[in-house]
């Protein structure tokens, strides 16, 4: 007796019912550079839809602010951005000097853009060196983070500490330049470049790099510029935004220096421009370093806002006054409210302040260039398979401290 | 006829289990095998610890399984928020016997300066706590100076949380780069020192120093 | 920011127009809670300005019940000519206010957090919860009366040896600036309590007691 079979003519007459195959990704999850949890709906290995929810790394930055003076808003301040902390100081002393109107010493002005570019350096350095990480090349990180290394010691020597030194205050910075400051910022620059050749030398020809980040991960135009995204994400679309070119802010107007603009919006145009940025960043160094004044006060005199010499305020009774009105009662900037913005390491990167004129800020809100970068992931990854999900979210390089304050 | 009188254990039997669990500490102790549960800015100098200066593979340390039940030791890197406090919990319940866990950072260990609705305030509060780690972030030294704890910790079977402590003094004096005109205050830590009755010999620059 | 802008949208639609500001060179305007998307279509079709850069709220408590509590703030910009405007309207607590999700597709983050953070319903949203905090959190925590530190945790915590701390010890203890108790300001009392031990036992007055600046 021979069994009997359904006509099986072809594979697709055979009706299989499916349903997209929910997957929980994070928030603990190697892949993950931030914390951060992917509910994805896979169709096999592609991803249908994801859902990207963020907040597990929400620290209350903006209610923690509203709690101290205004100098004690640069180490919760430091803590957003934490692969470039001075940008973000930078960028809050800039609101805050925006609101009173001050203005602070040239030799100020480029001693926080030498640091804040140093500091971008090691953003980007960071990024793709966990980029290549996950895609399996484990020796360009150590090469990049060896380099890191040696920028986090001119951070040392200058500031005191390698990564979260609150050094911005508002009307300066807490201390001049070091002695040896140009000197020992010039002799890394070697060194950056060539482990970049080296890095580069190793991924940029290798198959499996250019599969991986080729085309993957894509981005339109439109999707980035209604979804909000600045900074790398939307140069590498192919649109020419940056906040240094179009706003120019402190002496970026000073300075010559391109801008890298990517073209398909993928994940290699992402690493390509961040490798470039850290080229013109080094320029940028280079300029400042040489245009810098030898000598003079890094801070404002103003001792409505700014500490008094030390020996002021021992000696003399104005100078007491003043540290102690500073220290106890914060600087008082007047009333209103400003929004100031800066390039930070992913994007625009805003802090709209307002000010009820006392010692305490009434609302600190920051703008994180993250937040909306990682807004725009899920059109990156529709369409993609799992294994596109790393590389693409590697190359967001979300902050969680930025994206969830 | 006597009674034969069979003595079960004794003293040779307790040296062999005692040199056998001398001898697992020791291969536990150096081979490590963490899971990085890593947050925030901790993350960045875990990084460096990881990196090729401060080699973390020197311990033994550094092979990362990013599964709970192949990691022995949990590392909690930055801060923990309330949101993020059950998944932390239960990836210590899926870690297998015997575990560690070292608390990475002011924040893991006592929630830092972010004393708000959102912070948990130190993971003790959620999971037993081998080491703390204090600095925001620590250096790279504190980190090593955690893991030695720890190790020692598993080797000597002591119970009870450690803390790393801040670097005794006279060997930050000691520290000064050669000709160096910061003043780190010698001549004030020598008489403190004499105050607590210690005795301290600082080096002179150029004093056997490569 | 620009103020070609502003006399455009005063000529367009100046009856949604409630104020104009110039302050530090950010132009705002306030306009009308009802005209709030209305002005967001226009602005992106008739000037272009195609890109979201924010979307937030600030909480002034004290301006009830004479005017609506939440100030919601908009920033945009035009990548053709790198002008900005900041828009604003007034929204009172439990109002509801209409979603730009359909204007720009990056509010849907920023609505969302808006809502989690201060409490103000979107209309219109395609998917409106909690982002920041948790589904089982109770509360607003942006809202000036939400007390810092009131946390609701959701993993028990431990008994640990040894770690309670002594009272008067608070967050704030011993710390120099003068703290706003919003609850008591709320209630009516005009005091601005430094929280240190002498000023709680009244000992001392509180330090600083007001804004500086002639107002």
């Amino acid at each position: 007796m021979e069994p009997h079979y359904e006509a099986l003519e072809d594979e697709n007459t055979l009706e299989l019912p499916s349903e997209p195959m929910r997957l929980n990704m994070g928030p603990s999850h190697p892949a993950m550079h931030g914390t951060i949890r992917m509910v994805l709906e896979l169709d096999g290995e592609s991803i249908v839809d994801v859902d990207i929810q963020p907040g597990y790394l929400h620290r209350g930055f903006e209610k923690s602010c509203e709690r101290g003076t205004w100098n004690q808003v640069f180490p919760y301040a430091d803590r957003l951005n934490y692969v470039s902390p001075m940008l973000n100081n930078v960028g809050f002393a800039l609101a805050v000097e925006k609101l009173i109107g001050l203005e602070i010493p040239e030799r100020g002005t480029y001693y926080r853009t030498i640091l804040g570019e140093l500091a971008r350096i090691s953003d980007h350095l960071t990024c793709n060196g966990a980029s290549a990480m996950e895609l399996g090349a484990f020796t360009p990180f150590l090469w990049l983070i060896k380099v890191r290394d040696w920028i986090w010691d001119i951070q040392e020597q200058e500031t005191g500490a390698r990564l979260t030194h609150s050094f911005g205050r508002i009307g300066g910075m807490a201390a001049p330049p070091t002695d040896g400051f140009k000197e020992s910022v010039l002799a890394i620059f070697d060194e950056i470049d060539h482990a970049m050749m080296e890095s580069e030398a190793l991924l940029l020809k290798n198959r499996i790099f250019l599969d991986r980040t080729q085309n993957i991960g894509n981005l339109s135009q439109e999707h980035a510029i209604a979804m909000g995204c600045t900074g790398i994400i939307l140069r590498s679309t192919g649109v020419d935004y940056d906040v240094r070119k179009a706003y120019p802010y402190m002496f970026y107007d000073r300075f010559d220096f391109d801008v890298p603009v990517g073209h398909d919006g993928d994940n290699y145009d992402r690493f390509i421009c961040r490798f470039e940025e850290i080229r013109q960043s080094m320029s940028i160094i280079r300029q400042a370093l040489e245009q810098m004044p030898k000598s003079g006060p890094v801070s404002c005199d103003d001792v409505r806002y700014v500490y008094p010499d030390k020996s002021d305020v021992y000696n003399t009774i104005e100078g007491t006054i003043a540290h102690f009105k500073l220290v106890m009662e914060g600087l008082k900037p007047p009333p209103g409210e400003v929004y100031s913005f800066t390039e930070g390491g992913n994007g625009e990167l805003g802090f709209y302040i307002v000010s009820d004129g006392s010692g305490t800020p009434y609302r600190v809100r920051c703008r994180p260039p993250c937040w909306y970068n990682l807004q725009a992931c899920r059109d990156m990854l529709l369409g993609d398979m799992i294994a596109d999900i790393i590389p693409t979210f590697g190359s967001i390089n979300m902050i969680g401290g930025e994206c969830d304050r | 006829m006597g009674t034969v009188k069979q003595v079960i254990g004794g003293l040779d039997a307790g040296f062999v289990t005692t040199k056998f669990n001398d001898l697992l500490a020791w291969a536990q102790k150096y081979s490590l095998f963490q899971y990085p549960f890593v947050t925030a800015c901790c993350g960045m100098e875990f990084m460096a610890v990881a990196g090729p200066r401060y080699d973390m593979a020197r311990f033994g340390a550094e092979a990362p399984r990013f599964s709970p039940r192949q990691a022995d030791l949990l590392w909690v890197v930055g801060t923990i928020s309330q949101r993020q406090a059950p998944a932390l919990r239960r990836i210590y319940e899926q870690m297998a016997e015997p575990k560690w866990v070292l608390a990475f950072g002011t924040c893991a260990s006592c929630g830092g300066f972010y004393d708000n609705y959102t912070t948990v305030p130190g993971i003790d509060k959620i999971i037993p706590v081998d080491v703390f780690v204090p600095g925001c972030p620590p250096r790279p030294e504190a980190v090593f100076d955690g893991l030695m704890l720890l190790q020692e910790k598993i080797q000597t079977g002591k119970k009870g949380p450690l803390v790393v402590p801040p670097a005794h003094l006279p060997k930050l004096a000691q520290l000064r780069q050669k000709g160096s005109t910061v003043d780190f205050g010698t001549a004030e830590i020598q008489r403190l020192e004499a105050e607590r009755g210690e005795d301290v010999k600082l080096l002179e620059p150029g004093d056997g120093e490569g | 920011m620009s103020k070609k802008i502003i006399d455009r949208l005063q000529k367009d639609h100046g009856d949604a127009v409630e104020e104009t500001s110039d302050f530090r060179g950010d132009h705002e305007a306030r306009v009308k809670a009802k005209s709030w998307k209305k002005v967001a279509l226009w602005l992106r079709d008739d000037l272009q300005m195609d890109h979201l850069i924010d979307l937030t709220a600030v909480d002034y408590p004290e301006r009830e019940p004479e005017e609506p509590r939440f100030e919601m703030k908009l920033f945009v910009r035009s990548t053709k000519t790198n002008e900005r405007i900041r828009l604003a309207t007034r929204v009172g607590d439990g109002e509801k206010i209409d979603s730009l999700v359909e204007v720009w597709r990056g509010a849907n983050w920023a609505e969302r957090e808006v809502f989690d953070m201060f409490g103000i319903p979107f209309e219109g949203h395609p998917d409106l919860r909690r982002i920041l905090m948790y589904e089982e959190f109770e509360g607003f925590p942006l809202r000036k009366d939400y007390p810092i530190d009131r946390t609701q945790p959701l993993v028990a915590y431990r008994k640990v040896e040894g770690t309670d701390k002594l009272p008067p010890f608070g967050p704030d203890e011993g710390q120099p600036w003068g703290r706003i108790d919003w609850q008591k300001r709320l209630d009516g009392e005009e005091v601005q309590v430094s929280p240190s031990i002498g000023v709680q036992s009244g000992d001392r007055k509180a330090l600083s007691t007001g804004p500086e600046h002639g107002e």
